[in-house]
């Protein structure tokens, strides 16, 4: 096998490897040097400055409000998200009654028919699901108060998106809408995977279903919750949360800040105000917050590793 | 999974579940009415989410066929007939075939040249020991948890420099070297789970490395790379952030992008018949294309969290 080993090596690795080094990498270095400098990314005249732009960001009173709104989604969304997901797998998997001579561990009745339709929104762009529920949202006409209205609840009609107190809300019920499903057929699988005989004997000792799911599927399904945790997370700080509120808010960000998050201010600093080097600044700092969960989360989530 | 045959049984009554309490022989009745309690709480709640998902849905696909008028009116009415031309206005005024044409010459670029770079690299990565291969590895790794936003503002002057900003094929480099993480990291995985045998015979037979990996190892890898090409495909298929800052010119731009700027320009317009006729346009044939790939789709984007 040595033969020309190290021309192949070189000759499939240079191509992919350029790409990501030249389109990836490099930017990434790039950007946390740019942070110690005064680049409008207009001109292509800078200095360094040293730390004058992180301590701009610290008197930034829309930075903090963007990074207080960014961990509220890295928190709430993957908590909310991942119990919804829990809830329904079980009861989809393992919920189903016990019927005469059937399994001891059956799903419900039309389990497919369910992971079908959960799984509906995660295909779709999460632009056009924004789009969407921006329509939804809209207080004349939109399907949500049209709908309270047509069930008789006329007087509750809700600006939605326009309401600074319900903005942020709004935006991170579309974010659970649209990524409850992936984790229902992704805790399917992994609860696909526990041995029935568990279930048996714990059922034979008399346990409920609630005993059933706090001692048996979730410690045996914990690996697969935490790097779905990760995953969320990262989700929600970063691709998903830019385009749900830059489509869906007003301003966007609006209305007064209370929806801007970190991965937003970033595109507008660099491509609104023309302030890249400012706008690196906030990269590094949504980096580091970034790191800084998936470490945390990895840590408090450490357990020891069930073998079945 | 044989879902494909599944005729929409919804559990509908849960409320006959209670009468006829179908409880195994032996159970405590205690147990038996907690539990008749709890299977209409849950197969209301598993009725409830699966109508909160089909509903926003199915109001899209009912407004691209109303007239405007009564969109405003009556947004949940039925439309009073099936108007076909807030579809044909949306393809060819609105300008959604030339952002569907942008959209598939992208993707098909990106996806083929994600599949051929990546899987190059991740053999490479997984079957050759030299210097530095556990650096490139997690060189590929690390781009997976990095905010991507950070990289951007960066990556747009080195773009613009390339000369490559608002072309379709500087999308299509850029799509790519942002999908090679993922793709090395699950298809290294893959290699590795190959046997290496059949690969050592073609190379005793006298095939170079590079006939083996064509003509023998990329055969083998086929359900990877059907799984991750799923994953690659939608990733790119929707993806809004890369080309709103890297192609802001409108005739180039992909169906996503098109579609938040019509958004923008109906409070003009007021076309708002057409946008959902382009958005539902946009939905269909993903949500067409999973219907009959379900299983696939379902592993493909599952696959990675698993690992």
């Amino acid at each position: 096998m040595q033969h020309g080993k190290y021309r192949f090596i070189v000759g499939f690795l240079t191509v992919p490897l350029g790409l990501y080094a030249i389109f990836v990498v490099w930017p990434f270095i790039q950007s946390i040097y740019y942070s110690f400098t005064d680049w409008t990314g207009l001109s292509p005249d800078f200095k360094m400055v040293g730390f004058d732009n992180y301590k701009k960001m610290f008197h930034d009173d829309i930075f903090w409000k963007s990074l207080q709104h960014s961990l509220l989604f890295a928190l709430l969304l993957p908590l909310v998200t991942i119990s919804l997901a829990l809830f329904f797998s079980f009861m989809i998997n393992v919920g189903g009654r016990r019927r005469k001579g059937g399994p001891a561990i059956s799903g419900v009745r039309g389990s497919s028919f369910y992971k079908i339709v959960y799984f509906f929104p995660q295909v779709l762009s999460i632009a056009i699901v924004a789009l969407l529920f921006q329509f939804a949202y809209n207080p004349d006409s939109g399907a949500i108060n049209s709908l309270l209205h047509g069930i008789g609840l006329g007087s509750i009609q809700p600006l939605w998106l326009g309401d600074p107190n319900l903005a942020l809300w709004c935006v991170m019920a579309v974010l659970v809408w649209s990524t409850v499903g992936f984790f229902v057929v992704l805790f399917s699988a992994g609860m696909a995977s526990i041995p029935a005989d568990l279930y048996e004997a714990a059922l034979l000792d008399g346990a409920g279903r609630a005993t059933t799911f706090f001692r048996i599927t979730l410690p045996l399904l914990w690996d697969t919750v935490q790097s779905g945790w990760v995953y969320m997370g990262i989700l929600a700080l970063g691709a998903e949360s830019f385009a749900v509120v830059q489509i869906m808010t007003m301003g966007p960000g609006g209305p007064d800040y209370s929806t801007t998050v970190m991965v937003l201010y970033v595109y507008q600093t660099a491509f609104r105000d023309g302030q890249a080097a400012y706008a690196t600044t906030i990269g590094v700092a949504l980096l580091v917050v970034t790191l800084l969960f998936a470490a945390i989360v990895m840590r408090l989530g450490r357990r020891e590793r069930l073998e079945f | 999974m044989k879902t494909t045959k599944t005729p929409a049984p919804i559990p509908a009554q849960p409320g006959a579940a209670v009468t006829k309490g179908g409880a195994p022989a032996g159970a405590l009745p205690r147990q038996k009415r907690e539990g008749a309690v709890l299977n209409v709480f849950s197969h209301g709640m598993l009725i409830l989410w699966a109508f909160m998902v089909v509903m926003p849905l199915l109001w899209a696909v009912l407004t691209s066929f109303k007239d405007d008028n009564s969109i405003f009116s009556s947004p949940w009415a039925l439309p009073d007939k099936l108007h076909f031309e807030n579809w044909s206005r949306a393809w060819t005024d609105a300008n959604m075939s030339s952002y569907f044409l942008n959209t598939v010459l992208v993707v098909g670029g990106s996806l083929i040249g994600t599949l051929v770079l990546g899987s190059m690299a991740a053999y490479v990565l997984a079957r050759f020991d030299f210097p530095g291969n556990r650096f490139i590895y997690y060189l590929f790794i690390g781009g997976m948890s990095f905010p991507i936003m950070l990289a951007l503002v960066p990556l747009f002057y080195v773009v613009n420099n390339m000369g490559l900003l608002n072309s379709i094929h500087g999308l299509i480099l850029v799509y790519i070297a942002y999908s090679l993480p993922f793709t090395v990291f699950f298809l290294t995985a893959f290699f590795r789970t190959l046997p290496t045998s059949v690969a050592e015979a073609a190379f005793v037979d006298g095939a170079s490395h590079t006939r083996t990996f064509f003509q023998i190892m990329l055969p083998m890898a086929k359900p990877g790379l059907i799984s991750v090409g799923i994953f690659n495909f939608l990733g790119q298929w929707n993806q809004y952030m890369l080309p709103t800052v890297l192609n802001t010119d409108p005739d180039k731009h992909v169906l996503t992008q098109g579609l938040v700027q019509l958004a923008a320009s109906q409070g003009y317009k007021g076309d708002w018949s057409g946008l959902f006729a382009g958005l539902v346009m946009a939905m269909l044939p993903v949500l067409a294309a999973y219907i009959i790939f379900q299983r696939q789709v379902v592993q493909g984007l599952t696959a990675g969290a698993l690992k």
